[in-house]
């Protein structure tokens, strides 16, 4: 028996608003029947974009029931704007969490709400342009891509738990697993799409990560650095203390400094140490 | 509130008369057998007796039972019997919807280069026989076919397909455990060479179960080891669990008529006033040869694991072949096989009785099921 959480009992015996809005503002649809689980949502706005109403019809397990009535219950009062910022992480916390063979129906919440919006906007969703990659469950490439980078997937079975892909004939493991690949050796498209900084931005932010991010750990252990300078990608710094003296300060330089920088600031930053 | 259990197949209560008669064998009898003094001594004659009940519910002979650790293992052993009496052939035919203790190794031994043929279904949950008669082939070391199906309880003509491949000199092994102590069973009268059955889908309890080996029958231990079992299953006895499950064979034979005339009747019933009261549901399986206990239905367009869960609401516990409760993606390999439509497959139940179920329990089912019925289709935008 799955461990669903009491607030996936409470969403599931009783979902709250269940049903669909006439004349909504977006519709979106998701799944089918064939897959086992589907949804429908609807919603209505006031002049400014705010949501007043959104309903839910679900077909399939109590996991799905219950993301369906997260959904709406956590777009309401939401403008468009805000409603689009909400992850499938997101709907699976706000159920206080799913058995991970079940986050697809969180991720199928998410596509629904999605579609609802480009439904509203009069535009429609790209990612259907992908190429398929599991034929039984219809899903894309571009789908899967997209879950890997959102959730930082690793694993084929973690692809089927979010996506379903793979979880019938298994033929497409092979493709999945090239996907997992490539997307691990490129630089995640959230921060492609973070703005340019600028020089100066850029300067600040990697100072503030230093000062946040690394320093207390580094003085946790006696240990400090100091921003020397930024070359285009190249951050130079000096160790200080306990780091100056370490065998290991040119590992943590690398796995502590440098990955936090990336994470923070940007995915091309090389740190690297003022000649002594 | 007192649980409806209607998952029989999946597993069943210990019968109180079972637990009396094993409740001995831990704290006071618990020697082992193969001692050389009194406090083993005295089991040898116990197992004896308990070997002759399990022969006596499926007309076998004492000493062509071999007692294993469960359904599972016994399959195991059968199969790995067949194969190494004949190395030489290469072929195994078996069906598309049998247990996985069949079908996961046909595909584990499909992979060592055996060949594999899966004998279909049709709609009804029937096996196509003329297909599986030409898949006898010389080269065919074994047959394993299931006696009733798990899902359906469909009952399959083992016997007939014994006697297809005794004439061929082919091994027939079958998978009894869903049909032992539900149909009556004479294995005297049969050319069935191995048959496997479980203790705890017939009120023994788990961890026991046992095959039956025709004499004559070419056979190489599974279990390797100590002397137990003339040499057939190594491992020292599981007493206190071969006790319960020769007790519970003569109850099961006992009641035999029982399972057959009231369990029956209370299932027939809870079928066809759920076929009445609920809009698009379906029987899956052929209504001509069932288990007595056993009743699977489809509801349109709605999904088992919800049905499950609002059953449970209620005390009822059921289970289903929907993908879901699985935890596969893909509703049931028995579903998908007998050609079950995805509207229906996704909303299959079982419900598989015992003689404990009462007609109160089944009042219960057929008052708080077509309400969830209706309250699910209601969440659900196929309807």
């Amino acid at each position: 028996m799955w461990e669903y959480t009491s607030k996936v009992k409470e969403h599931f015996l009783n979902p709250s608003n269940v049903g669909e809005i006439e004349n909504p503002d977006g519709i979106g649809d998701v799944g089918s029947l064939s897959c086992g689980d589907a949804l429908r949502l609807t919603f209505k706005l006031d002049e400014n974009e705010k949501i007043i109403d959104a309903k839910v019809k679900t077909f399939g397990c109590a996991s799905a029931i219950a993301s369906g009535s997260a959904l709406t219950e956590m777009m309401i009062g939401k403008t468009v704007a805000e409603a689009e910022e909400i992850s499938n992480q997101q709907i699976a916390d706000y159920l206080g969490g799913l058995p991970k063979e079940k986050m697809h129906c969180s991720v199928m919440g998410q596509e629904a709400l999605e579609k609802a919006i480009a439904c509203y906007r009069g535009t429609t969703i790209e990612e259907k342009e992908g190429e398929l990659v599991c034929e039984c469950f219809g899903v894309t490439d571009l789908e899967i891509i997209r879950a890997v980078q959102e959730n930082n997937l690793k694993t084929i079975e973690e692809v089927t738990n979010f996506t379903k892909a793979g979880g019938g004939c298994e033929r497409c493991h092979g493709d999945i697993t090239k996907i997992l690949l490539e997307v691990q050796h490129q630089p995640q498209p959230e921060e492609e799409k973070k703005p340019q900084l600028s020089n100066i931005q850029k300067m600040r932010l990697i100072e503030e990560t230093i000062e946040r991010e690394i320093r207390p750990s580094l003085q946790l252990d006696g240990g400090d650095i100091e921003l020397i300078d930024i070359i285009g990608n190249r951050v130079i710094v000096a160790t200080r203390g306990a780091c100056s003296a370490c065998k290991s300060a040119p590992i943590t330089l690398k796995n502590l400094v440098e990955a936090k920088l990336r994470e923070f600031v940007s995915p091309d930053l090389v740190v690297e140490e003022v000649s002594k | 509130m007192k649980p409806v259990y209607v998952d029989n197949n999946a597993t069943t209560r210990v019968a109180p008369e079972v637990f009396a008669a094993m409740e001995p064998y831990f704290c006071e009898m618990y020697g082992n057998p193969s001692s050389m003094h009194s406090v083993g001594g005295t089991i040898g004659p116990k197992l004896k007796a308990a070997r002759k009940q399990v022969a006596d519910l499926i007309g076998a002979q004492p000493d062509e039972i071999i007692f294993t650790s469960c359904g599972t293992e016994s399959d195991n052993t059968a199969v790995h019997a067949a194969l190494t009496a004949d190395p030489a052939r290469r072929h195994i035919v078996t069906s598309r919807v049998e247990h996985p203790a069949i079908g996961s190794l046909a595909g584990s031994l499909s992979k060592q280069g055996y060949r594999i043929t899966e004998i279909p279904v049709d709609g009804d949950g029937c096996l196509d026989m003329k297909l599986l008669e030409e898949s006898l082939t010389p080269d065919t070391a074994l047959t394993s076919i299931m006696w009733a199906n798990n899902e359906t309880g469909v009952i399959f003509p083992v016997e007939k397909i014994a006697a297809m491949c005794r004439q061929r000199g082919i091994t027939f092994h079958t998978d009894a455990v869903q049909a032992v102590g539900k149909i009556p069973i004479n294995l005297a009268l049969s050319h069935i060479d191995m048959l496997s059955l479980s203790g705890h889908k017939l009120h023994a309890p788990k961890g026991v179960g046992a095959l039956y080996v025709r004499k004559g029958t070419k056979f190489s231990p599974f279990m390797i080891g100590g002397h137990q079992e003339k040499g057939r299953r190594a491992g020292t006895e599981n007493v206190p669990g071969i006790i319960a499950l020769g007790k519970a064979c003569e109850l099961a034979g006992a009641n035999l008529e029982k399972e057959n005339t009231i369990v029956k009747s209370l299932r027939d019933r809870l079928e066809s006033e759920l076929i009445r009261l609920i809009p698009e549901a379906k029987v899956n399986g052929t209504v001509k040869a069932r288990t007595p206990n056993t009743s699977n239905i489809s509801f349109a367009n709605i999904e088992g694991e919800s049905i499950l869960l609002m059953l449970n609401e209620f005390g009822i516990c059921a289970s289903s072949g929907s993908a879901c409760t699985s935890g596969s993606l893909e509703p049931s390999h028995v579903m998908r096989a007998m050609g079950v439509p995805f509207t229906m497959a996704h909303g299959s139940i079982r419900f598989s009785l015992s003689i404990y179920n009462t007609e109160e329990d089944i009042e219960r089912i057929i008052k708080e099921l077509p309400p969830i019925v209706k309250r699910l289709r209601e969440l659900s935008p196929f309807t």
